[in-house]
């Protein structure tokens, strides 16, 4: 144990070397992207906002299961399937039917392909609707992968509105990650008052069709600026239509010159006044305001009574794209719910970075200076490693890109305190192993050989408590965990490889005099 | 220096302290319960720093009163000034927004009024936390009865898991005693006082077991008494610094962590002391011997 090659020594101290060197990253700049890598300060530390929002699609599932009503009664009607008590309530479509329809129903009903009424889920290899037939009543209802699917269709479409909505705040590097099925993270470093995010968060998206104006009318008017084209306009504040008209959006390519553009269609309320208004206002402009911006105002050439049209603004595919997704989740009835909300401020923490490093250094020394004064050379070396420890670990948490928090500060506190521990255990069976052995050598060397068990064994079994703590924990604990795992790594390197070499040069060097520890 | 205590003449005593102790400590989290911090119970948690000193804990209280919002809790917080506002709403989208709660205490309290942190938590989310919290520590338990199984015998594994439940019942149970707030931050301790107590116990248990092949002839509890004594010194000094660190958190390393720490501190003495009076005398009851493990020998 106590023999290193040259190879070995090099090999080792090139390791430590490279990877404490990381950690000067955080105090240098370097211009090199690779060295550019620092530990992220998490919220509790550099102050910021966490908002945990929820999508609840039961009404979003209602809506879909609705939008099947007349789908679903054509097909009926076509296959010549007589039916009664037709009803919709929550989350079923139920109706009645004679017996000898089930297998025409079946049929319809799972077909593959283009199954209008029904879709094949390709992700889930699975239908979107499920039935149940109970004597004659037939109850459809969404299936467990429909409704997945269109929850996780919500979340997706709300963090991208999300997403549009903060960045159009314009906050510095702001964080906004699925959690779960229907929930969206939110991290907002530097925000010390969210309520104004909260708010525009908590909003559906504002879409609103009005006319331009030329003059003053009598609901006063209010000017834009049309965004592609810069041409300002001065629009009625009177609404035609808002985006809760809207049911559905989707791009589309024109058929005439083949630009993209986004369709839409209305519900019964929104079309017959939409119709009303194009009827009446023939030749006028049409204004369409999405989040108090122009998108474009079309001339209106013809009375839109079918309850869709269409909105042109020189899109690419992609923007139609997304012009479609945010209209579409701007018609969801249901905001987002803030369930879970943690804020910072900036003063605070600095306050506690400030707490915690003092407590590191204060907490550092105190064990350096026990370990000095039982061990005496020993200790040093059992310093030496505790430094070089460290020093890792921060290289590590640096090439990590990790989030430091003030438990994860707490963390790095505890290794030191525990990181002894190693030491301790070897210095402890090799003065055991002093008394019954003559050569210092063979002390030493069996001591280490013995201790390693141990300490392989009592590391190993923090290390599963802090992995668990990491798979499970939330927020700033997870950086607790962090730090404590790499913290246990780092701890059996020092202690296996740099503690043990330090010490082997002390032995051979006195190999013959007598070694107190 | 050769520790030669004689420890195994304690064990008894020890272990009936330890029952009544586990046993206090159940009575006390079933009856007088446990403090649970927002995180588990959910509400909202507003930490305020005034400008004026002057302000009393009274006057802070009675801003909030005039709110109406239901049970609240303020405390003094570290420095004078700094208050923790506590209160628990009956619904989450309550019409009394955190913005309105903001504007209305700093018009009543005279001077400037910083709110440093702010944290709500809604009932879904907080009966998740605790879930996952349980859930965390439950698996940490199942996975080190796993490993200890794997390395030693059952006698050891089930040793090791008496020990560490009957750590983390009595520091949940101090806490409950002295109304100490448990949250997250605490789950995140408990863990890591079982991993700790383990690690106290494993150290021990190697030694137990290094030394039933050394002295096959000897009995399990001259054994025991033996392998404590020969790691007594590394208990102690690994005990020490550990402490060493957590005390200077404590004192230093501010409000936030001073729960977290506390739960850390009662922790690993109590760790400690398990492996030695907890862990240690349930193999001799097991009666352990050298037959035990020269078994698994055989089975590898």
């Amino acid at each position: 144990m106590l023999n290193f090659s040259n190879s070995k020594v090099l090999t080792i101290y090139i390791t430590f070397i490279l990877i404490s060197f990381f950690s000067l990253s955080n105090f240098l700049n370097f211009e090199s992207p690779f060295l550019k890598k620092k530990i992220n300060l998490g919220l509790d530390l550099q102050g910021g906002s966490y908002l945990l929002l929820e999508v609840d699609s039961s009404a979003l599932e209602k809506r879909r299961l609705q939008s099947k009503v007349i789908l679903l009664k054509k097909a009926l009607n076509k296959s010549l399937i007589k039916f009664d008590n037709f009803s919709i309530n929550d989350d079923s479509i139920k109706f009645t039917t004679e017996e000898k329809n089930f297998k025409e129903f079946e049929k319809i009903f799972n077909l593959k392909g283009s199954n209008e009424i029904n879709a094949f889920l390709d992700k889930y290899n699975s239908f979107e609707l499920d039935y149940t037939i109970k004597n004659n009543l037939i109850s459809i209802y969404l299936s467990k992968y429909g409704i997945i699917n269109l929850r996780s269709a919500a979340v997706d479409q709300s963090i991208e509105i999300v997403r549009r909505r903060i960045d159009e705040i314009g906050t510095k590097e702001p964080s906004i990650l699925k959690r779960g099925n229907n929930r969206i993270l939110v991290e907002l470093p530097g925000i010390k008052n969210p309520e104004r995010i909260k708010e525009l968060l908590g909003k559906t998206a504002e879409l609103s069709f009005r006319l331009v104006t030329k003059d003053n009318v009598e609901f006063g008017s209010e000017n834009f600026i049309i965004t592609n084209t810069q041409e300002e306009i001065s629009v009625s504040k009177r609404i035609i239509l808002s985006g809760e008209n809207l049911i559905d959006a989707q791009p589309k390519f024109d058929n005439l010159n083949n630009q993209p553009i986004v369709s839409f269609s209305l519900d019964r309320l929104g079309s017959q006044r939409f119709g009303r208004v194009t009827s009446d206002n023939i030749g006028k402009r049409l204004a369409i305001i999405l989040d108090n911006e122009a998108i474009s105002a079309p001339v209106i050439q013809d009375s839109i009574t079918g309850g869709n049209g269409t909105i042109s603004g020189n899109f690419t595919f992609q923007t139609a794209t997304d012009l479609a997704l945010l209209l579409r989740s701007g018609a969801l009835p249901t905001p987002l719910n803030v369930v879970e909300e943690r804020t910072v401020g900036p003063d605070l923490g600095k306050d506690s970075i400030e707490a915690g490093i003092v407590s590191l250094i204060i907490g550092f020394l105190l064990v350096v200076l026990f370990m000095s004064f039982k061990y005496k050379l020993f200790g040093i070396i059992a310093n030496i490693s505790l430094i070089s420890n460290l020093l890792m670990l921060m290289g590590i948490l640096t090439l990590l890109e990790a989030t430091l928090t003030l438990p994860g500060i707490a963390g790095i506190i505890l290794t030191v305190g525990m990181a002894v521990d190693a030491n301790v255990l070897i210095f402890e069976r090799i003065k055991e192993e002093l008394k019954g052995e003559n050569s210092n050598i063979q002390a030493f060397d069996s001591g280490f050989k013995k201790s390693i068990v141990t300490i392989l064994d009592a590391n190993i079994t923090t290390l599963i408590a802090s992995i668990i703590l990491f798979i499970f924990g939330s927020g700033p604990v997870k950086g607790f965990a962090v730090t404590l795992s790499i913290g246990l790594v780092t701890t059996l390197f020092s202690a296996y490889f740099i503690s043990r070499h330090l010490t082997s040069r002390i032995v051979f060097k006195n190999r013959d005099n007598k070694i107190t520890i | 220096m050769i520790n030669n205590y004689n420890f195994e003449q304690k064990f008894k005593l020890a272990n009936i302290t330890s029952m009544i102790l586990v046993l206090l400590s159940i009575l006390m989290i079933f009856f007088k319960g446990v403090n649970f911090g927002i995180d588990f119970k959910g509400g909202t948690l507003m930490e305020l720093r005034c400008d004026s000193t002057n302000i009393q804990i009274s006057d802070v209280r009675s801003s909030f009163n005039q709110l109406d919002l239901g049970d609240i809790n303020v405390k003094e917080f570290g420095k004078k000034g700094d208050f923790l506002v506590k209160f628990e709403r009956k619904s989450f989208d309550d019409k009394i927004s955190i913005k309105t709660i903001k504007e209305k205490v700093s018009n009543e309290l005279q001077g400037n009024v910083d709110f440093r942190r702010v944290e709500n938590v809604g009932p879904k989310v907080s009966k998740e936390l605790l879930e996952s919290g349980l859930l965390a520590i439950s698996l940490a338990l199942a996975a080190m009865l796993f490993y200890i199984w794997v390395r030693f015998e059952w006698q050891f594994s089930i040793g090791s898991i008496i020990a560490i439940f009957h750590d983390v019942l009595i520091t949940i149970g101090l806490f409950s005693l002295l109304s100490l707030e448990i949250n997250l931050s605490i789950v995140a301790a408990v863990l890591t006082i079982v991993g700790y107590s383990m690690n106290d116990t494993v150290v021990i248990y190697d030694r137990v077991r290094e030394n039933l092949i050394k002295y096959s002839s000897l009995k399990i509890g001259e054994i025991s008494n033996k392998s404590i004594n020969e790691t007594l010194s590394r208990t102690i000094i690994t005990s020490s610094t550990t402490l060493l660190a957590l005390i200077s958190i404590f004192i230093l390393g501010g409000e936030i962590l001073k729960g977290f720490s506390l739960a850390m501190i009662i922790g690993v003495i109590i760790g400690t002391y398990s492996s030695i009076f907890v862990a240690s005398p349930i193999l001799k009851y097991f009666n352990v011997s050298f037959k035990t493990i020269s078994k698994e020998k055989e089975n590898n």
